[in-house]
């Protein structure tokens, strides 16, 4: 039976004229545009990055099997060594460094010293993807320091190789025990101190009559426009914490954010955060005092003509810091490195750098022979070079992130500080 | 009749050009193509690809996870940056369209020896930006030549200081971006027919008006390019505020340098980048409405 109300008609053609026709040229439009943002997704995810596998997360590691001594026992010295440092910490002299020339003379190894580490983290930035694809840096010895993230992260991808302990002499007869078997480093597996330090207060005695004696002095309404901060998350934080007298080694979350609080206190009080250039806003004598760290002001009161440029020694404590030299996997002239690493180690070779750059010496036994043969009291008695017994007592540890977690939250609460 | 029509069809025939005349203009822009592809579209998507991303702050293993939150993050962090930089790069350029333009004016139609005062304009130049900036830093500390100086006479109070104030980052941005800004001036004046000029004279239109109704109009397009060119790098500058700036004159490019390559932030950093980018297409793409591209187009 047909429905009466409806004409007689096709039901093909019906259902042409009542629904659209999804022409041809429609459906490839649509796929097109289907196919475009699933593209686009497809693109978008590819970007993502594998990361890392670091050792808690097992497998093989990068360095597996370097380093052993039957690994060491088939290196042979290539005489060229590839050292890579960071700006003045070396001694120098009309353009060169004796050290280094005497190191040439004796043992034929010719070092190709370079200065291209000014931070970690952007040091770190920049040699990582080498080392994540297993390829040489180009040098034998790089220097890191403790504070920071890299030196840890280093050890844990398994990018370094550790050091062998049988061409040590020299360091296990006189390494200070500030240096020896470190928390940062257990057993010296990867590292061997090239020189310690402290980040403490500098200030120009031309402006500042009384020698600052706490971190509060930092805090001074008195000195408004002229205190300098370090921009440095590890640097920074750490005084935050020293100022709400935490030991920052010790600390807790809570204890960051109060940090930060007091951090923000002082912000209108602060005429920059600085990194390294603290030290030209400190001779130009923008700033009147600043957290410095301790050698850069020893070279510029004793070498640059700035002798009224202090360092202070706040009752709270003064942050202890080691740079490390270490190996990176793949280095082409590991057993030349080795050599030179333990020869820095001798007290006559250390005096003459210490000498130079006044940050904490690794060698104890070089005091004496910077005040006799050297004859430079002004270093051998300088409590933050040979550190007596009270700096040693009140010096402290930086905190070490536990995970990444606990780095970015550290980042987050003390990085918007000084970018704010 | 059949054969008539055949022969003319073969008269209508195309002509088939050689395969290698037809891909010509391909294989010549397959190098801007190319360079293209590489250098600016691989990098943009990668960079809109990080914004959307999570990532280990350790072993920077990251994945798309689509987190929009980045951008809401960054925005409420550092907005006062954003509205900052902006504020600071407009007041710059500003600046150095009023201090570009007379002197653009001068050297194309008063001066005699014109390549050899745009070689002076140019030549502080020829040193790298950072070492400029640097001596701004020098000259103008606080017990420096200037300020020093006029402390020791007592025409200053002792607390005094340009440096770290949001005017020393203006007129260091300034400082460094005016060839950016003169330069297309120069070339929009200089190009300019001085018998337009006469012909306004002739009728009866003082210097003063013809300056307006002429001169500028024409001017309009390098006044355009010279914004732009001033204007975009203006904001994204991270080395003025740095090296000139104190606490309270951070710019975003500063902000992005660090998020990037200090903090190893990726995310936030690409999510901050695109911020900026979007704003500045956008903020330009208005500009060129309000000003006309036709005028830009005639001008290339």
């Amino acid at each position: 039976m047909t429905d009466p109300k409806r004409p007689n008609m096709d039901p093909a053609l019906l259902r042409g004229l009542t629904q659209p026709r999804y022409s041809r040229r429609q459906f490839l439009r649509n796929a097109g545009v289907g196919a475009g943002a699933v593209g686009l997704g497809a693109i978008l995810a590819a970007c993502g990055t594998k990361g890392v596998s670091t050792s808690s997360s097992g497998g093989g590691l990068p360095n597996a099997g370097m380093g052993t001594p039957a690994w060491w026992q088939k290196q042979t010295l290539n005489k060229q060594l590839n050292f890579a440092n960071w700006p003045y910490y070396i001694d120098t002299s009309h353009g060169t460094h004796p050290t280094l020339d005497t190191f040439t003379k004796d043992t034929g190894i010719k070092v190709d010293y370079t200065e291209p580490i000014d931070d970690n983290t952007s040091f770190f930035a920049k040699i990582r993807p080498q080392l994540q694809a297993g390829q040489s840096i180009g040098y034998d010895i790089i220097v890191l320091t403790n504070s920071a993230a890299a030196l840890g992260e280093m050890i844990d991808f398994g990018w370094l190789i550790p050091i062998d302990h049988s061409m040590m002499t020299n360091f296990d007869k006189y390494a200070s025990e500030l240096v020896t078997n470190p928390s940062w480093d257990p057993g010296n597996k990867y590292t061997m101190a090239w020189q310690s330090g402290y980040t403490t207060i500098g200030y120009n005695e031309k402006f500042i009559k009384t020698p600052p004696t706490s971190i509060e002095d930092l805090w001074n309404p008195a000195y408004k426009g002229k205190i300098g901060m370090m921009g440095i998350p590890e640097e920074i934080g750490s005084f935050g914490m020293l100022a709400i007298g935490v030991d920052p080694a010790t600390s807790t979350p809570e204890d960051w954010t109060k940090a930060a609080a007091k951090l923000e206190e002082q912000k209108p009080l602060v005429r920059s955060y600085y990194d390294q250039n603290y030290i030209r806003a400190l001779k130009n004598e923008d700033i009147w005092i600043s957290m410095v760290w301790s050698g850069d002001i020893f070279q510029a009161a004793t070498y640059q003509g700035y002798p009224f440029l202090k360092v202070a020694i706040p009752d709270q404590g003064l942050m202890f810091w080691t740079d490390n030299m270490c190996i990176p996997i793949m280095a082409e002239n590991p057993l030349d490195a080795m050599t030179y690493m333990d020869s820095v180690y001798d007290p006559h070779t250390q005096a003459l750098i210490e000498d130079y750059n006044a940050y904490v010496c690794p060698v104890p036994d070089a005091q004496k022979i910077i005040a006799n043969d050297l004859n430079d009291p002004a270093v051998a008695n300088s409590p933050t070079v040979f550190p007596d017994a009270h700096v040693q007592s009140i010096s402290k540890n930086y905190y070490h992130w536990k995970d990444s977690q606990e780095l970015t939250a550290w980042n987050n609460t003390f990085v918007p500080i000084y970018q704010g | 009749m059949e054969q008539h029509v055949r022969a003319d069809l073969s008269g209508l025939k195309p002509q088939r050009r050689s395969l290698g005349k037809r891909a010509a203009p391909y294989l010549l822009g397959a190098p801007a193509g190319l360079w293209l592809i590489v250098f600016f579209v691989v990098p943009l998507i990668t960079m809109l690809s990080l914004s959307l991303q999570t990532c280990d702050a350790v072993t920077l293993a990251c994945s798309l996870t689509w987190r929009f939150a980045n951008f809401s993050d960054a925005l409420s962090t550092y907005h006062t940056q954003f509205v900052r930089s902006i504020y600071y790069g407009m007041w710059a350029t500003v600046i150095d369209l009023a201090v570009a333009f007379p002197v653009a004016y001068w050297i194309a139609f008063r001066a005699k020896r014109k390549n050899f005062f745009l070689l002076m304009l140019l030549l502080p130049f020829f040193v790298s930006f950072v070492i400029r900036t640097l001596a701004w830093e020098f000259i103008l500390s606080d017990q420096g030549l200037v300020l020093g100086t006029l402390k020791n006479l007592h025409l200053l109070p002792e607390n005094f200081h340009v440096l770290a104030t949001g005017v020393a980052v203006i007129a260091g941005i300034a400082y460094n971006y005016l060839p950016f800004t003169a330069l297309p001036l120069y070339v929009a004046l200089e190009r300019m027919d001085p018998r337009v000029l006469e012909a306004a004279g002739d009728l009866y239109a003082s210097k003063r008006t013809s300056f307006v109704r002429v001169t500028l109009p024409l001017a309009i397009p390098g006044i355009f390019a010279a914004f732009l060119l001033t204007f975009v790098p203006a904001v994204g500058d991270f080395v003025n505020a740095q090296i000139l700036g104190g606490t309270s004159n951070t710019m975003i490019g500063t902000v992005i340098q660090t998020e990037y390559l200090v903090n190893n932030n990726y995310p936030t950093a690409s999510a901050l980048s695109t911020i900026l980018l979007v704003i500045m297409l956008v903020g330009i793409f208005l500009y060129g409405k309000l000003l006309g591209s036709r005028t830009i187009e005639e001008y290339i």
